[in-house]
């Protein structure tokens, strides 16, 4: 088993360099100021956006067991503090699992 | 070779109010601990976090082992899960090539583009001048790295002291820190419409498909957003 982990690991690996680098590859074609660039930017977002939405609204892991509204909750009220806080992020980011843990203890 | 200079000013992002830390360490507490119980050794953790640095790819092959999938299966799905670390890529590295600096620099720092470094580096790239911004982004990635990889040991570690409610908790820190960067990447039309449709087209073809909704919806909103602001003048 011990070899094989380590060729998972390394498959792992290849298959997200891989992205990284063509992207690289296409990067050195394009200039900052093309609609082209403009263009991935927009998708470079918006694909964060959609999985960041994602993990949220369908979590796979130890999320999935909070329900959906002590989710929605918890993002609320952390966006609340980011603003509140002139857009620090640590506050939120630690009040985010204290507010989780209370929630999920005390609902 | 590396003007030390811009490195360490780069270094510099995962301390103070905008820090990535907290976020990364939490998740990669949960990772490092997944792993473990995942019939890792404390070597192969920390060996995973240091090649792939990219959090849902590894919650992929870790799901992949438990079912027991081929090497084909298992780097098809993480290829999926990653491949948005393409568009990203490209709608950063124009930014910091310059032709005063090699090219081995752009084909090894790419390893460290995943979302926070990535978000950081597009939130500070203006203040830095473009022939320096390659070392200032070097520096952003092997700060973040490394608080992946010493957070996949310390999780490993710890593992037995993660009950349900802990993981739970280290698991919204990740999601949070991601939706306040994005809030606060939100400057012109194009990118908060990118955003926007993102966050809603993106659950929204998960009714379609799991495994593609992330690709197609964030094509989709992208696209759209892109031909709109061109349209309206960004």
């Amino acid at each position: 088993m011990a070899s094989s982990i380590l060729i998972v690991i390394i498959v792992t690996s290849l298959a997200t360099y891989l992205s990284r680098f063509l992207g690289v590859v296409s990067a050195e074609k394009i200039k900052e100021t093309s609609k082209m660039f403009r263009w991935f930017n927009c998708l470079a977002y918006s694909t964060l956006a959609a999985l960041i939405a994602r993990i949220v609204i369908f979590p796979s892991g130890a999320l999935s067991e909070v329900d959906y509204m002590i989710r929605f909750i918890v993002v609320i009220l952390s966006i609340a503090i980011f603003y509140l806080t002139k857009k620090n992020l640590v506050y939120p980011t630690l009040f985010s699992a204290i507010m989780l843990s209370f929630l999920i203890t005390y609902l | 070779m590396i003007d030390k200079k811009y490195f360490f000013k780069g270094f510099k992002s995962i301390k103070g109010v905008g820090s990535p830390a907290i976020a990364l360490g939490a998740s990669f507490i949960a990772i490092g601990a997944l792993l473990k119980n995942l019939g890792f050794s404390i070597q192969e953790s920390v060996f995973s976090t240091f090649l792939t640095y990219a959090l849902p790819g590894s919650l992929v092959m870790a799901e992949s082992m438990l079912i027991g999938a081929s090497l084909i299966n298992i780097f098809i799905a993480v290829w999926l899960v990653n491949a948005r670390l393409y568009p990203m890529t490209v709608a950063l590295m124009p930014l910091l090539i310059h032709e005063n600096q090699p090219r081995w620099k752009y084909y090894l720092s790419c390893h460290f583009i995943a979302v926070s470094s990535w978000l950081i580096m597009k939130d500070n790239y203006e203040n830095i001048e473009k022939e320096n911004r390659i070392d200032f982004w070097i520096g952003i990635g092997i700060a973040t790295w490394s608080v992946a990889i010493f957070s996949t040991f310390i999780g490993y570690i710890v593992s037995d002291f993660l009950n349900k409610d802990l993981l739970i908790g280290l698991a919204i820190v990740n999601p949070i820190y991601f939706i306040c960067m994005m809030l606060g990447a939100m400057k012109t039309i194009q990118i908060s419409l990118s955003i926007v449709l993102g966050t809603i087209l993106g659950p929204a073809f998960y009714f379609l498909s799991p495994e593609w909704c992330i690709l197609f919806g964030g094509f989709t909103a992208g696209t759209i957003a892109f031909l709109f602001g061109e349209i309206n003048g960004k």
